[in-house]
């Protein structure tokens, strides 16, 4: 699918402005809820269910991704009735061990794609990257959008390659990743992710987790507003990913929270929210264990695949 | 393009309870006069009983002050005032308001509770709001002590004498303050009487002025009803009178005053517009307006409850703002995820409702919140009326409830016309991208506070008060300082 000037024209017409204090207010609500009793530990299990477990080194090992997987699976066997994760997240090259070490598993296999974290590569390169990671065995990529371009305010080019990726992912659903924290506005945040979702996203995603700050409240807000209003309009359910930076429970319980007061209780699964997270699993566990057996554990007793 | 896809069912997930504990709080089962740093059984032998609105459960008696009482409270004022405080230097009277502040603070939790007891508001909003509030009222003021020379330059300040204060029922603690604070830093002395639905953390605070070791008398807490107020208005040695409540009673007082040399500071109801153009940030703005008319269940003076929309974008709002309000929690103020408690008395659930049913009778489309209520005590859901015009009943009188009109508007000067189409000027929002439209209204609109892309907002140094039938004088910040000085 290729854009014209008059539907990116709408996008932009269509996109609403966003008062940044006003957000921020509207995040603090969120973090007053106190989460207790039952409905805590339901949250902390809807969490480890919605992790997307992310290794993205440059180091990255057969090893060490067969391992990875292997927690995917079993996050903490002390505790018996745990779920899974919800996928785990490699580079294009690690695609086919992970798939390997999770196929007799639910499972998912992400892949990063599109010249990740930085874009700046041609269009063709990226198709090839995200074919090579589809013909791998990826159920899901995660693509980069091009911020330079869109900061140069091409956003027909943004939204095409999005269109493209789209395309070249076939089966597979397409996560676009804004890296929100180099469009710095959340103006910015809210047009790209209008772009993402009327070019094909299937889910939208903050962050590569490689720049700072990753994931944030107040910019998953915007990007949860953005997804809502498309709903409302069209019944068309779009997935949302923070990715980054959360990596305590009580954080992850203020987004679940979010999700469920902007979205409703048809998001909270993992079809349609993921947390992209290297960390937070360990923390959700130690809680869990905590509500289970009473005391804190150290660390020690948690895995760290 | 994303095709239709198939809509999965997630998961059901509501909050436990979480209660506030009230073992912590201390309170006495009857509670006295604090008059001359003392304890004083009301003259009468007369108390009366203080309930809590979420679940009419009782919680202490009260005494109730006659005209003796409040004789007996105003010469300790009067004495406190002659012998001692107007001789007390300023930066000691600086640190008597700075320990009070700070005992406030250390007590906060406690203070919280019990007002949320007392008045029926959220835990939430007592605890991030009310409380704060109060002790920084007391902390910026205890400022302004040492310094009113610079706040009034090359004018010689003196103090009034003694203040006669009667403060309202739906900030209990923070109208306190707000009365105090300013009153004790100019250097004159106080005789208090908070609302008969909710003296309960005046009374606290009572207990705290006696804690700082305050100069007996500057402070007197004297409790009852409006006949208790109208002795203080009434004293003849009473110098100054600061009422914040109905419009209706702040016509007596001014009437009782006329003729007298007393000074007069009133601050009373209101009928608050709050404006979104089309160009404005609309979730935000829902916020805003959820904020604006739902806030300690509409118990506001200045709650923006005339909601006026540009047209082109009147439906979508609506529609988003009804989409939010499903989210709002209503139930027991105790629990830390509510998010609109229960109405402060039977009396004033009894006047919310009169107003909701005149709005049906008008033909105006009433929505209003599907939730559950608590069985006992006193409960409103957050409602809407459409259709609403400017000659309706609920868009022109005061309901101080959560209830709130939506009226649609086409420019910006028919909407300045319709906001200020108003008796009252207490505050107004407005809502737009634009900053020069911002300045265009707020020069406009006949508002004592304009807060653009917000509502709500309280801070200390920022001065509040009204226009017309809002009252006049103002509190908080340097203005609120010259409504307790003389200035030759």
């Amino acid at each position: 699918m290729s854009s014209d000037n008059s539907k990116i024209q709408n996008i932009i017409n269509d996109c609403p402005t966003i008062d940044k204090v006003g957000a921020e207010e509207r995040v603090a609500r969120f973090q007053t809820r106190s989460i207790k009793g039952e409905s805590k530990l339901m949250g902390l299990k809807m969490t480890l269910n919605m992790i997307d477990l992310t290794t993205l080194e440059g180091k990255d090992t057969q090893g060490k991704v067969k391992q990875m997987c292997y927690k995917a699976e079993h996050l903490h066997d002390a505790i018996p009735g745990l779920p899974t994760v919800a996928a785990v997240c490699v580079y294009p090259s690690m695609v086919k061990v992970a798939k390997n070490a999770l196929k007799h598993t639910d499972i998912k296999v992400a892949s990063v794609a599109t010249a990740f974290p930085g874009g700046q590569s041609p269009l063709a390169v990226k198709i090839a990257d995200t074919k090579f990671a589809v013909d791998q065995g990826a159920d899901e990529v995660d693509m980069v959008i091009s911020r330079g371009k869109f900061m140069e305010g091409s956003y027909a080019y943004v939204f095409d390659e999005i269109a493209a990726i789209k395309d070249a992912c076939g089966n597979a659903r397409l996560k676009v990743i804004l890296e929100t924290g180099e469009l710095a506005t959340l103006d910015d945040v809210r047009l790209a992710s209008d772009l993402a979702i009327h070019a094909g996203a299937d889910f939208i995603k903050t962050s590569t987790g490689k720049i700072q700050p990753a994931a944030t409240m107040p910019v998953t807000l915007t990007m949860l507003m953005a997804i809502k209003d498309h709903y409302d309009k069209t019944g068309i359910m779009i997935g949302m990913k923070p990715a980054g930076g959360i990596s305590t429970s009580k954080l992850a319980l203020h987004y679940l929270v979010m999700v469920n007061e902007v979205l409703g209780e048809k998001w909270l699964s993992n079809e349609w929210f993921r947390f992209g997270a290297s960390s937070l699993a360990n923390d959700v566990l130690m809680q869990i264990a905590k509500a289970v057996n009473g005391p804190y554990q150290s660390a020690d007793y948690f895995s760290i695949d | 393009m994303a095709k239709k896809n198939k809509e999965t069912t997630g998961l059901k997930w509501s909050y436990d309870p979480a209660l506030e504990g009230v073992d912590h709080i201390k309170l006495r089962e009857k509670y006295d006069l604090f008059i001359n740093g003392k304890w004083v059984k009301p003259s009468s032998g007369k108390y009366f009983k203080t309930f809590n609105p979420a679940d009419e459960s009782f919680l202490a008696e009260v005494a109730n002050a006659d005209a003796k009482d409040v004789d007996k409270a105003v010469k300790a004022a009067r004495e406190a005032y002659d012998n001692v405080w107007s001789k007390t230097s300023p930066s000691e009277r600086a640190k008597y308001i700075y320990r009070i502040a700070r005992l406030m603070q250390e007590r906060a939790r406690e203070f919280a509770v019990i007002e949320t007891l007392d008045a029926g508001k959220t835990i939430r909003e007592s605890r991030d709001v009310d409380v704060p509030l109060a002790c920084n009222h007391f902390f910026y003021y205890a400022g302004w002590a040492d310094k009113l020379d610079y706040a009034f330059p090359n004018r010689k300040v003196s103090p009034l004498g003694v203040a006669g204060q009667i403060i309202p029922w739906n900030f209990p603690l923070l109208m306190a303050a707000w009365k105090i604070a300013p009153a004790l830093a100019t250097g004159n002395t106080v005789v208090l009487k908070p609302a008969e639905t909710t003296p309960l953390t005046a009374l606290k605070l009572a207990e705290i002025i006696e804690e700082s070791g305050l100069p007996a008398g500057v402070v007197n807490i004297v409790t009852g009803y409006g006949d208790t107020g109208a002795a203080i208005v009434n004293h003849t040695d009473v110098n100054k009178v600061a009422f914040t409540g109905s419009t209706g009673v702040g016509k007596m007082i001014q009437k009782s005053l006329a003729g007298t040399n007393k000074k007069l500071t009133l601050e009373l109801g209101g009928k608050s517009a709050n404006i979104i153009f089309e160009d404005a940030p609309i979730d935000q703005a829902i916020e805003g307006i959820i904020n604006g008319i739902f806030f300690n269940q509409g118990h506001v003076c200045c709650a923006g409850s005339r909601l006026f929309v540009q047209e082109s974008v009147a439906d979508l709002v609506v529609r988003k703002l009804k989409d939010r309000m499903g989210s709002l929690i209503v139930g027991n103020p105790l629990d830390k995820n509510t998010d609109i408690g229960a109405i402060n008395s039977k009396e004033q659930l009894a006047t919310i409702l009169k107003y909701i049913n005149i709005g049906k009778e008008e033909g105006a489309e009433m929505f209003q919140l599907a939730c559950d209520l608590p069985d006992k005590g006193y409960y409103c859901p957050p409602t809407l009326f459409t259709n609403v015009a400017q000659s309706s009943i609920i868009a022109q009188e005061e309901i101080f409830g959560p209830v709130l009109t939506i009226q649609t508007f086409r420019t910006v000067d028919e909407v300045i016309q319709k906001a200020n189409n108003s008796p009252f000027g207490l505050a107004a929002g407005v809502w737009t991208d634009k900053g020069s439209r911002i300045f265009n209204l707020t020069t406009k609109l006949k508002a004592g506070v304009v807060w653009a892309n917000t509502y709500n907002k309280f801070d200390p140094s920022s001065p509040f008060g009204g226009y017309k039938e809002s009252g006049f004088g103002r509190e908080g910040g340097l203005h609120g300082l010259s409504a307790y000085v003389k200035l030759s």
